[in-house]
């Protein structure tokens, strides 16, 4: 059963692939959602069996796959608490945008359409092996696997020179990570002899937490995480993220929010009890995670494309989802993940419904005064943006509140920086996203023609090939007002008010215990955080069945949850509300700023931005991260290449080696064939002194003897 | 006067090769190549037939008889050779035939 949950979009796949061509387009969509939609169904009954505390988890090997001297990898999906949060949000939302798609996409052509859908129950198929996967091996065949669909789909209108270079740029910026994870993971086996996660988990504990020193566990954890960097897009691989959005918008909600930016997240949960022994590892990922959110927010308050500053608003929250894991607060930041695919994917979906209201439009600047033309889309937003920016009561809050919490009381040396730093961010991020909402939504229609007057100023905007006929048109000549805009298509509109009613009702699960709630979310993660003994030793063990997993707490968990579960009946719950009521403060104040600046007083920006010149284009130009990326190592690989391995080791030693031994032999002939003089008497000459020498040879040694 | 030993033959048979010998590499016309020819073919009886006398046995002129034979047949068919090529090219001279040159 666990299989058929990757196998149904396989199939989907597999169809769309083959036949796609000549499927119309409501079967080749129809077929896609319900592949979906069937997986999400088999996902909802298998949870429901593994939903008690101590239930054992569900395991399928499918085949043997590799099995040789010591290297035993079965091929093996395994559904325990972790994993079934996350299938359900990947089946879930991913049926929704499913949904959604096959309004969004309407305008293609059938094969295209096919071809689209095909990429994207492949990409939740790959998906789903990632995160049920039970060893290293198998989760990387869904790692790599998304990473494909990824480019796929982010390339999808190929034939746009921008796209194509996304797409490329993606899959070759990840593969710098799939670098780090592989050699993670070689290090992982080489270390404890297996690569089954639960093993990792209880091989790793049975060795002492490498306090201050940079041991194995270290260093394999150091490279799973640049694994990670690369697929969620943290510093310094992030650059892939903003570009990604050349492709549909569906893609940039189920990929670039909802779900593959994830897995990086979800590796470092997966492995919990690995990373527990490497509090170097961690610190390093809190750090990199919190600068990331911080840098990603800074940026995302100047950018002019919509779908940018969602992106932006992604690498942003991605971040706290590490600063989560970096602090050992794995259950907060898969709330946050869990809660952040809901109103990430309803924003990118809003702007979608946006954007094909506007026939392809996607400059903040031309929009405004959508709100009475979009209703169901400007309420589903606000919804959505309201729980990003972290309003109480919304399930945004409660995430990354806790998020901020545990970071606030950690262990961690620099917590107060880290928490600082976090706090900022929900500046940031409140204000950046309201501004989204208040330069798209409210005040007046502005069609402005940015062209001539700030040209070095011009960050490019994209135009998503909706359809083909977009591409042709720079964003300035209006052609939005040919008619008004119409709000979502039902296939739109429906996934939009799902995934609003998600966002503020999905946090309910995780209502901390300063509010009275239990915190349900983290007591059911718990045992996914924790060494599971394995099968194979509860049989040798004896007297335990099947049904009754042992659960062993590894040190490093057990001293953070001792003391939480000591101190929550003290000073924490104050220091929580506390917390809380100062980041609902900062949340509002973020509104608030945006209010001011957006709505009420549009001037004030031109001014700012006129008297911080310098720093506005840094950051419009992303800290010109890019052109230094540029600079530093794709030129110098180009010149490597073309001049050293090209011209140098190909064209002139290799080609140089075959093309000189032709020559060699052209030469030596040269000389050699002045022999034939075409004279008959010299030949009969040489005859003759040939014969001469042999005889007079055998002669010479006949007499001699 | 000295009695004739066998070497005398041997060394008339060796002159009259060597002077067959230079006869081919030497002269300018075909006919009188294959005059040389003949030259060395019956220096070899020579050779033969002297040193089967000084054996005592009559081997060395049986042998002759075959180089005889030989002889008339290469002889008839240098010369068919040779009538040819002078049809070709006009002249008896083996410079003349050139055609192998590099």
């Amino acid at each position: 059963m666990l299989l058929l949950i990757p196998l149904f979009p396989l199939a989907g796949f597999v169809v769309n692939a083959c036949l796609g061509r000549r499927l119309t387009k409501s079967i080749s969509g129809g077929l896609a959602c319900a592949a979906m939609i069937a997986s999400f169904i088999v996902s909802v009954l298998l949870v429901l069996r593994v939903l008690g505390h101590d239930a054992a988890p569900l395991e399928f090997t499918a085949f043997e796959w590799m099995a040789s001297g010591a290297l035993h990898v079965p091929f093996e999906l395994r559904l325990d608490h972790l994993s079934a949060v996350m299938i359900l949000v990947v089946t879930g939302i991913g049926s929704l945008i499913h949904i959604y798609s096959t309004g969004y996409m309407h305008d293609e052509s059938d094969s295209e359409y096919a071809r689209y859908f095909s990429y994207l129950n492949l990409f939740a198929s790959f998906m789903l092996v990632l995160v049920l996967g039970a060893n290293f091996p198998v989760m990387f065949v869904g790692w790599e696997g998304v990473g494909l669909c990824s480019y796929l789909l982010i390339g999808f209108w190929f034939r746009k020179q921008s796209a194509a270079d996304a797409g490329k740029k993606a899959f070759i910026v990840n593969r710098v990570g799939d670098f780090g994870f592989v050699l993670g993971m070689l290090l992982i086996f080489a270390t404890f002899g297996t690569l089954d996660f639960q093993k990792v988990a209880a091989a790793a504990d049975s060795r002492a937490i490498e306090h201050g020193a940079i041991g194995v566990i270290t260093a394999a954890t150091l490279l799973l995480f640049l694994g990670a960097t690369g697929k969620s897009a943290q510093i310094p691989l992030y650059v892939w993220l903003p570009d990604a959005m050349e492709g549909p918008t569906p893609v940039s909600a189920l990929i670039h929010a909802a779900t593959m930016v994830t897995a990086g997240v979800y590796m470092i949960g997966r492995n919990a009890v690995l990373f527990s022994h490497a509090p170097i590892t961690l610190a390093i990922v809190a750090a990199i995670g919190v600068a990331t959110a911080l840098m990603a927010g800074t940026i995302g308050l100047v950018q002019n494309d919509i779908k940018r500053v969602l992106a932006y608003s992604t690498v942003s929250q991605l971040g706290y989802m590490f600063l989560a894991m970096g602090v050992g607060a794995f259950a907060a930041g898969i709330f946050h993940l869990y809660t952040h695919a809901f109103f990430k994917a309803l924003l990118f979906l809003g702007s979608g419904a946006v954007i094909h209201a506007l026939a392809g439009e996607q400059d903040l600047r031309n929009m405004g005064g959508l709100k009475k033309f979009l209703p169901v889309t400007y309420w589903t937003f606000l919804i959505g943006a309201l729980a990003i920016a972290g309003v109480p009561l919304l399930s945004g809050f409660f995430s990354k509140d806790e998020i901020l919490f545990k970071t606030f009381t950690s262990a961690n040396p620099y917590r107060l920086v880290l928490w600082g730093i976090g706090m900022v961010t929900s500046l940031l991020t409140a204000t950046y996203m309201f501004r989204l909402v208040f330069l798209a939504f409210h005040g007046e229609r502005r069609i402005a023609a940015h062209g001539s007057a700030h040209p070095e100023e011009e960050e490019p905007v994209a135009q998503t090939g909706h359809g083909h006929a977009a591409v042709a048109h720079h964003d300035s000549h209006g052609h939005g007002h040919a008619h008004a805009p119409h709000d979502a298509p039902p296939s739109m509109a429906i996934p939009l008010i799902v995934l609003a009613i998600g966002s503020v009702v999905a946090g309910y699960v995780g209502v901390p215990h300063a509010l009275g709630g239990s915190n349900r979310i983290e007591r059911f993660l718990e045992p996914s955080f924790e060494v599971t003994e394995a099968r194979g030793r509860l049989e040798a063990g004896g007297t335990q069945g099947p049904e009754t997993a042992g659960v062993v707490r590894p040190a490093a968990v057990q001293e953070s949850h001792s003391s939480n579960a000591a101190e929550s009946t003290h000073d924490n719950t104050s220091t929580e509300l506390m917390l809380m009521a100062l980041s609902s403060g900062v949340a509002v104040a973020g509104i608030g700023l945006a209010f001011y600046f957006w709505l009420r007083n549009r001037a004030a920006v031109e001014a700012i931005t006129a008297r911080f010149h310098g720093a506005y284009t840094v950051l419009l130009h992303k800290y010109y991260v890019d052109e230094l990326y540029d600079a530093a190592i794709v030129q110098p690989i180009k010149l490597l290449s073309t001049g050293g391995l090209w011209k140098g080791a190909d064209a002139g030693l290799i080609d140089g080696a075959v093309n000189g031994v032709g020559q060699t032999v052209r030469a030596t002939s040269g000389v050699l064939r002045r022999a034939q003089t075409g004279s008959v008497r010299t030949y009969a000459a040489s005859l003759f002194l040939g014969v001469v020498l042999i005889l007079g040879w055998y002669l010479l040694k006949t007499f001699r003897t | 006067m000295v009695p004739l030993t066998v070497n005398h033959y041997l060394a008339l048979s060796g002159v009259l090769f060597a002077i067959g010998t230079a006869g081919v590499f030497l002269r300018r016309n075909l006919i009188t190549v294959l005059l040389s020819i003949e030259i060395m073919l019956n220096a070899v009886n020579l050779t033969f037939v002297a040193v089967g006398r000084y054996r005592g046995s009559v081997d060395g002129q049986i042998i002759t008889f075959f180089v005889m034979t030989v002889a008339a047949a290469e002889a008839a068919i240098g010369l068919a050779l040779i009538i040819a090529l002078f049809r070709h090219r006009e002249t008896l001279s083996p410079d003349a035939f050139t055609s192998l040159k590099w």
